[in-house]
Order: C-alpha cells, then structure tokens, then sequence
C-alpha cells in the first residue's frame, strides 16, 4: 500500500506536481497516466526519496522511504533503462544492490533466470539492447521478492515480443497479491495491463477511478453514415428527431441510435447508403479531451481550432471499444 | 536501521567490479614509481654538474618521488570515477532507491575505495623508494635515516588523501568530465606554476597539494625550496582539512540535492 498525500514539487518557479494525493492498493494493477512533463516520473522518484518534495508525503505501509532499513525487500522499481554502470557485468550490478538490501546472491541468479538474462550474466551492461537493459531493470525491482512493484515506463522502446513479455508479468506480480503501481503516456496499454487509474496533467490528479468505470464513462457509441443524398439524408434524420454532427468525408454521426433504426429509416424514404456502421470513440480520445487543458507542449501543426494534439503516442485505434 | 557491513561490502563489490579501479590505479603506481627511477638515474649520473648549494641540499627521498606530480593525476582519476560514474550511468539512483540513508552511502564508497588507495598508495611509495635509492648509487639514502620513513608513508597518505578529494569535488559537482577538467589542471599546472611564482605562492603554499607534499622533504628547504609557513606534519593536516571540507561538501550536496 503507498498513500501519497498533498505531494508537491517545485522546480524553481514551475510546479511540477501539485497537491497530489492518491492511494495505491495491493492486489491490483494501477495505471499512472499522464501526457509527457506531466510530472509522472518526477512523483515516482519523490515515492522513493531520490527528490526531495516541496510539501506532502509519501507513505510506504505506513512509513517514510528512507525508514525502511532494506527497502528493496518492500518495494523494487524500475525508474529507468540502464540505470545501471555499464563497465560491470549484469551479474555485478545485480549483486551489489543485492548485498546493500542482505539479499543472497543466489537470488541474483534466480532474478536473471526470470527475466530471461541468465545467458548474458556475465556481460557488460553497456553492450546491452534496450530491451536487455530493460529486462536488467526489472530484474533489480525483483531483487528483494518485493510487496510493491513500480515501473516508470515500462514498455518505452521494446518490441512486441518484449512488451507482451512485460504485460504478462504485471499481470502475475498483481495476481500473487502484490502492489502495482505503473506509468505511462499511452492510454492504450493502460486498458490492456490496469485495474485501476490516476490520471494526472500538469501535476495535478484529474482522476482517480477503476478502469471499469472509466470506459463505461468515457466511451461515447455512435453511429456513421454516408450517403450520395446527404443533404436528403439529414433532413430526414432531423425530422426524425436525431442531432446529426458533420464528420470529415463528408460523413454524418449520430449519438446514440442503432444501425438498425437509421438502416431501416434511410430505407423508408429510398434513400442510398454508401456506409452505416457503429462506432466507438476510443479511450484514447477521452484522454485526450480531459488532458487537453494541461497538455504542456501543444503540437501547433493543424490550423485554428483544430483539435488539441497531445503527447499521447499512437496505437490507440488499434483497440477500440476493447475491454468494453 | 540500514546495515552498514551491508553497504560496506556492496560498496566494495561496486569499486571491484569496474576495470578503471584497476587501470587507475595500476597507473598510479606504474608512472610514479617509473619517472622517480627516471630522474633518479638521470641525477645520478649528472650529479657532479649540480650547482654547488643544490649538491649541497641533495633530498635523495623526494628525488625518488619526482613521479608523484603525474602519478597523483592517476589517483585523481580514481577518486573521479568512484563517484561519478554513478551520477554519468544514471546508477545514482538506483543505489539510493537500494540505500536510501545517504550519508551512510557516500561514506561507505568514500572508506572502501579510501582503503585500496592507501594499499597502493603504500606499495607505490616503497618502491618508488627502494627504486630510486638504487638508482641513485653513492647519493642515496636509506629507510633508517632521520625522517626517510616519515616521507615514506607520507607519500602513501598523499596518494590517498588526494584521491579522497576527488571523490568530494566529484560528489560537489556531480559530473566525472565536469571534475577531471578541474582537478586535473590545477593539480598538474595551476597549482604548480602557482607555487612558482614570487606574491602567489604564499598564498599556494596552503593548496592541498602544495601543503600535503611537505611532508616528502627529508631535508628542509632543499634544492631551492622555499620555506614553508608549516611543518611536514602541519602541511599533511592542512591537506587533511581540505579532503575533509570537500568530502563534507559533497555528502551535503548529496542530501540535498535531488538524485
């Protein structure tokens, strides 16, 4: 359990992250969202005392950081790839870390076997892939057989086969009952790996919700039409008692009607259809409406008006409506 | 509490396991010993053309550690690395995510990579003599002389106490490229053409290296030396206070700084 209460930082002037305060329960995954500069990264350190907060506190079950007399016995965390010495071997690095916390060193070779590193042990770090890196990463967050697991990131720069890799194993830690707290900018991977969500924008919380109730909130169904008629059409809609919205391609969309009702009505009055199909805004479009406002670094590429861009990475058409 | 024994020894793991710590200090130990054989050899032989005062005040046992001025350079490198590798990998905070109790860290590091630098500091400083007296023939000395032995390990605490400065200025500034471009100029010129120069070396005379080396001089104000306002052990203590306020300036940059 972390309890994070009225965490604040400042850099200089600029607030980084302001009045935060959430909790992160055991058993489950939790996604910690939030577009790029948000201040994900930075309350993640101050969870661990690496940055000294401005104000507030974080709670590791019930005490300071810093009081844990082995902290990776109670929380492992991989903050970065490569945060390592990479003129020391794998095993080494592993190692010291382990003798800090009184772990055995038997146990660097069972980390090592589980993330799939046992064959490059001894090998210098820095000739390491990402996705190695990574993977050496993981392996010092398991270390002390921990409670409380925290990813900052995880799955930045990996291939398919290594994410997919990464997703399983947050499945499993959260499923032996273990805390896990794991950030990301892509709302994408957030519906495939999370319980649980805490949104935040401009370091501020904009929502502390499950992932259930999120997508039921946020996924708006819609209906899609087009027709060489358009004009026809959309009267007919009108009178019909719909609020039609132009869309691009000269498409029209309907909330909240079936495909079957509009199929039927287009029929009535002999109207063509060239497309009638049900949509579903993405969970991707929902985060970007709610962070729009505190995205800090717009992509200034579209015209006036155009719609917001944020930091969000791409891949979130790839799964729309899943998890529904 | 945080186990210190357990930190001591992952410390130590961490300075075994990187091959700088073997090549610097290797490098210590090869160019000191190496350029006091040199110049020892080359004032043997050359002995009988030295100006009479020079001949006069001949200090066999600093003769045989003219290598220090280079050598110390290797041990500066040492002292840089054991730092600031952590904060030019990132390691930083993974090591203080592992021991959070920073003060316990930095000392921990500073005391197991303080402890193979007296090692080599000593073996260097016994062969540099040994070598050089050799070399030296009819003008050497021996261990047993007044103040040889003195001069002896002094250079042995030379060696460490100059490494255990880097490791503070490195802790202060944060940065191995940042540290070496400091250190290593005014160790290797500043500080010595400094020493040199007639209204700055009075105030010369206090730099860590100007005041540590003192206590290398078995015969006072040898070879054109000038006086010093302090003793050799007066010199070694000022040396003293400067690796003490660098290592007490970076454990406190290390507190208070976010990793």
């Amino acid at each position: 359990m972390i309890e994070v209460e009225g965490l604040t930082k400042h850099f200089g002037r600029k607030v980084a992250v302001d009045d935060l305060s959430f909790q992160v329960r055991p058993g489950v995954v939790t996604g910690f969202l939030g577009p790029n500069g948000a201040g994900k990264s930075t309350t993640m350190r101050m969870m661990l005392d690496l940055d000294i907060p401005t104000g507030g506190s974080v709670r590791i079950d019930g005490r300071r950081y810093r009081e844990l007399a082995e902290p990776l016995k109670h929380i492992g965390a991989l903050l970065e790839a490569k945060a390592v010495h990479g003129g020391r071997s794998a095993y080494n690095n592993l190692l010291c870390l382990a003798q800090s916390n009184r772990i055995p060193a038997s146990r660097v070779d069972e980390v090592l076997d589980m993330v799939g590193l046992t064959a490059v042990a001894g090998k210098k770090s820095k000739g390491f892939s990402l996705g190695m890196g990574q993977r050496l990463g993981i392996a010092s967050a398991l270390l002390g057989d921990p409670e409380i697991l925290m990813f900052d990131e995880p799955v930045n720069g990996l291939d398919p086969e290594g994410i997919h890799w990464i997703r399983n194993l947050m499945k499993a830690l959260a499923n032996d009952g273990r805390t896990i707290f794991v950030s990301s900018h892509l709302m994408s991977e957030m519906a495939l790996t999370a319980d649980h969500l805490i949104v935040i924008g401009q370091g501020r919380l904009l929502a502390d919700t499950s992932m259930a109730d999120f997508i039921r909130e946020n996924s708006r169904s819609y209906a899609r039409l087009r027709s060489p008629d358009r004009e026809r059409l959309k009267d007919v809609l009108h009178s019909a008692g719909f609020t039609v919205v132009d869309s691009d391609g000269g498409a029209l969309e309907i909330d909240g009607a079936t495909t079957e009702e509009l199929g039927e009505l287009a029929a009535r009055d002999g109207i063509v259809l060239h497309e009638l199909s049900a949509q579903r805004a993405s969970l991707e479009e929902a985060f970007m409406q709610m962070t729009a406002e505190s995205v800090e670094y717009h992509a200034h590429t579209g015209p006036e008006g155009d719609r917001p861009r944020p930091a969000w990475g791409l891949g979130g058409r790839d799964h729309q409506g899943e998890g529904a | 509490m945080t186990s210190v024994p357990a930190v001591l020894r992952s410390e130590w793991t961490k300075i075994r396991t990187v091959s700088s710590t073997v090549w610097t200090l290797i490098s210590a130990l090869v160019v000191t010993v190496a350029l006091g054989a040199a110049l020892s050899a080359v004032l043997n032989s050359t002995f009988a053309e030295l100006p009479e005062p020079q001949q006069a005040t001949f200090d066999p046992t600093y003769t045989s550690f003219s290598g220090r001025v280079l050598g110390q350079l290797a041990m500066v490198v040492f002292g840089v690395l054991v730092v600031g590798s952590e904060y030019s990998s990132g390691m930083i905070r993974t090591s203080l995510a592992a021991v959070p109790r920073r003060g316990t860290f930095f000392f921990a590091k500073v005391l197991m990579a303080g402890v193979p630098a007296l090692v080599v500091g000593l073996v260097t400083s016994f062969l540099a003599f040994f070598l050089g007296q050799a070399l030296l023939g009819d003008h050497g000395t021996g261990i047993g002389e007044p103040n040889v032995l003195r001069a002896v390990i002094g250079n042995a605490l030379y060696m460490t106490l100059i490494a255990l400065f880097s490791m503070g200025v490195a802790a202060m500034l944060r940065s191995s490229i940042l540290s070496l471009g400091i250190l290593v100029p005014f160790f290797f010129l500043v500080s010595q053409i400094l020493a040199a120069v007639p209204g700055a070396k009075e105030v010369a005379h206090y730099f860590p290296d100007q005041a540590g080396s003192r206590i290398l001089r078995v015969v006072p104000d040898a070879m054109n030396s000038d006086a010093a306002p302090y003793g050799p052990w007066g010199g070694l203590g000022i040396m003293v206070l400067w690796v003490a306020a660098a290592l007490l300036g970076g454990f406190l940059v290390l507190r208070k700084r976010d990793a």
